[in-house]
């Protein structure tokens, strides 16, 4: 037993080894490269960058205009995409542009990663004859999901996006290749000759001043904000923040966007196609103001409130669920502030959230159901601050702390702690390709993870025991 | 001798680094720029277009037209200041702010005054010109006159007789007869300004931008500037027969669509504007 718990450790500092010589063999092969800053190349070598992103295409401008670090946006960007992706120099319909013009741009990310978890239940044919809790680790390389996205105008003020994207969201079956829609929608811009007033129609990322969808982490515990996604124990609510979500958003800004308001009327379907679960809706609301601080930079804070519904009943027919027929429905909200404040070259992003969900949720009843003793609608609070340090517009040092508490559980019967989580990321992304047809980022990460309890229900082990799950990844994330 | 030499060595440091520090700052109202600050901000926004240099060769200059901007000529479009003269600092923060109509400029408002008051000031380092010398006194622009009938026909003759036309088109239309061969001054091919589609002007949008435009002229441009030529009053008419040119609904169209319904015997009277100098000309 002993020999095979050494050799078991061996295996881990071995697996570290093989990690770090990875990860080292990346690093040189990435100096080795022809890598010298975009903007040092001489026009010549241009024509060799055959693939063109869409806006660069059109405008003719570097990444860095629209994005502090691609794919974040800055404030110029985010008055480009609230423009309606158009300039409005009285160019912006295609009409303008040569007929060879398609707004199409593809992302993704070959990288080597390595994932470890300790406190996983390992089942006994798998750690001879013995139910244990251990440490799951893996590593090796591997691929993002592949984003191919068309956005751009149809006509002027008459704009649009297509995200289709594939990927092995199934580990169990890799080959499988998943496809959905991402984001598809059509805007109608600046309605009544207003800036006030944009009307935006399909599949959309939620209006986050702190987009999930545009942010600099990769790997896959950093690679989502844990209180976009968080439900506390036990509820079958489906909901996340930084899921995009089908329906209508109204929306408007000033000339600098520095004033921007939305109003969105969403399915309750959290953003999936067919209508699978049910025929509410839910209403998510956000306003933002940004301020000039001197020589500091500009400054921003958003309030937002999501507030939604989730049916508890599904009706069958034969046995099979019918699909958009769920009754009972039970409400839910989320609402909390985001800030963008820049202090030279750091920028701190922080947000706060407090969560509820209604108990018949919280608790998986049917609305049709007696609440047991005790049993209440469970919430929580959730914050986190990243930060940015650009030291310039090609390298970029991240950093992110985030913390989520359960405030009121569900019901008695669940610890106090369970579901509390805890997350760190650092990393940094260097661009040394950053022309406006095409960019190259190096992307290094490291993330770790603290959830109280994944052991989860039916665990034969301490079910609130902290699971301590960690991430490091490095790649090359290239968008053309 | 070592000495002396030593000393004159020194004296002609201090001497660049004072003008070069003077060339490295901006003012604009309150805001004082800076070019170390603005540095960054170029290499983020600016460099693709206009390129490291300033000179307008940027990675994107082969595929923008019209072409950058070529900071180290020293030569700006948009001024406040005689024709020949150096912008002053507001121009060019106003410049960056407004950005180009119809061209590949945006307008960057969304930046902060501070950002664009330190980009002015990096722009000012690529050039010796600002080292050399000052810019030019911004001309002084009258009180607008009335916007009269006569006032717009006053300005249509104008428009005839200073050949406007010519590169305009006789409805301004940017279609006139040499439009195709005008050239900017580093002999880039180069558009007259269409008054049928631009729902603003490429310095701005009121009619004292207007005014602007023609006693400065376009430095670098085939639009010259008329301060020699023309009187400030008839500057002013000039401008209102422009805008009624425009697809827009000014207080100058409306007095010039007025005036054809009230008097349709003098309107269709109009000799035609152009070459032919016609008898008629229903709308324009």
């Amino acid at each position: 037993m002993n020999a095979c718990l050494r050799a078991g450790r061996m295996g881990e500092r071995w697996s570290l080894v093989t990690s770090i010589i990875t990860f080292v063999i990346l690093l040189v092969a990435m100096v080795l490269a022809d890598s010298r800053p975009a903007y040092t190349l001489p026009v010549h070598n241009l024509k060799n960058v055959r693939a063109i992103p869409a806006f660069a295409r059109k405008y003719g401008l570097p990444c860095s205009a629209c994005h502090t670090a691609w794919p974040e946006l800055n404030n110029f960007g985010m008055t480009f995409r609230d423009n309606g992706y158009q300039l409005n120099n009285d160019h912006d319909s295609p009409i303008y542009q040569d007929p060879g013009y398609f707004p199409i741009t593809m992302r993704v990310t070959p990288n080597w990663h390595r994932e470890s978890a300790n406190n996983q239940m390992l089942d006994p044919a798998s750690t001879e004859g013995t139910a244990r809790q251990g440490t799951i680790t893996t590593h090796g390389f591997d691929l993002s999901g592949m984003d191919i996205w068309a956005t751009g105008t149809i006509f002027k003020n008459i704009s649009f996006s297509l995200l289709p994207s594939a990927g092995t969201d199934n580990p169990a079956d890799p080959g499988h290749i998943l496809f959905h829609f991402e984001n598809a929608f059509i805007r109608f811009d600046n309605v009544l000759g207003s800036r006030w007033v944009n009307v935006k129609l399909g599949k959309f990322e939620l209006d986050n001043l702190i987009s999930e969808k545009r942010f600099l982490f990769l790997s896959a515990n950093g690679g989502s904000y844990q209180l976009y996604h968080f439900l506390p124990p036990g509820s079958t609510n489906d909901f996340g923040l930084g899921d995009n979500q089908l329906g209508v958003e109204l929306m408007g800004h000033s000339v600098n966007s520095y004033t921007r308001y939305s109003v969105a009327l969403l399915s309750s379907n959290s953003g999936t196609p067919t209508l699978p679960n049910s025929r509410g809706y839910d209403v998510y609301a956000t306003v933002s103001q940004a301020f000039q601080v001197g020589k500091l930079g500009l400054q921003r804070i958003q309030g937002y409130a999501y507030v939604g519904e989730r049916p508890t009943i599904f009706p069958t027919s034969g046995g099979s669920p019918i699909l958009g027929a769920g009754i009972g429905n039970k409400s839910f909200y989320r609402v909390g502030f985001a800030g963008s404040f820049n202090v030279g070259r750091l920028e701190l992003l922080p947000f706060f959230m407090h969560g509820y969900d209604n108990a018949y949720l919280g608790n998986a009843l049917p609305a049709t159901a007696t609440l047991p003793p005790g049993a209440i609608g469970p919430t929580w609070n959730g914050g986190f601050l990243e930060t940015h340090l650009h030291l310039n517009p090609q390298f970029v040092f991240t950093n992110r702390y985030e913390v989520i508490r359960m405030s009121r559980q569900a019901n008695p019967g669940i610890p106090w702690n369970l579901g509390n989580t805890e997350a760190y990321s650092v990393g940094y992304r260097w661009y040394p390709i950053m022309f406006s047809r095409g960019g190259l980022a190096f992307h290094n990460e490291y993330s770790l993870l603290k959830t109280q309890g994944s052991g989860g229900p039916g665990s034969i082990f301490d079910p609130t025991a902290a699971v301590w799950s960690n991430s490091l990844l490095a790649g090359f994330d290239f968008a053309f | 001798m070592k000495m002396k030499n030593a000393i004159m060595i020194v004296a002609v440091l201090l001497a660049s680094g004072a003008t070069s520090a003077f060339a490295q700052e901006a003012h604009i109202g309150n805001l004082q720029g800076r070019a170390s600050a603005g540095k960054t901000l170029y290499r983020r926004y600016c460099i693709g277009c206009h390129g490291a240099q300033g000179n307008g060769a940027g990675e994107n200059a082969a595929w923008v037209d019209p072409k950058p901007r070529d900071f180290t000529a020293g030569v700006f479009k948009c001024r406040s200041t005689p024709t020949g003269t150096m912008p002053t600092d507001q121009d060019l923060f106003d410049a960056i702010t407004r950005g180009f109509v119809t061209t590949s400029m945006p307008a960057w408002k969304p930046l902060t005054d501070q950002n664009r008051a330190d980009l002015v000031a990096y722009i000012k380092t690529f050039s010796a010109k600002w080292q050399s010398g000052a810019p030019g006194a911004p001309i002084a622009i009258p009180a607008e006159s009335a916007v009269t009938i006569e006032s717009i026909l006053h300005g249509r003759e104008l428009f005839q007789k200073m050949e406007c036309w010519k590169c305009h088109g006789p409805a301004g239309h940017g279609d006139g007869p040499s439009a195709a061969s005008l050239t900017d001054s580093k002999d880039n091919p180069i558009r007259p300004y269409n008054f049928a589609v631009g729902s603003r002007f490429k310095c701005g949008i009121t009619n004292e931008d207007l005014y602007r435009i023609f006693m400065t002229g376009l430095d670098g441009t085939p639009m010259p500037s008329f301060a020699d030529v023309i009187k400030p009053q008839e500057a002013w008419d000039l401008v209102h027969f422009l805008r009624t040119l425009q697809p827009l609904e000014t207080k100058e169209a409306s007095v010039w669509k007025e005036w054809q319904l009230k008097e349709p015997a003098k309107a269709k009277a109009l000799k035609a504007i152009g070459p032919d100098q016609g008898t008629m000309q229903g709308s324009l």
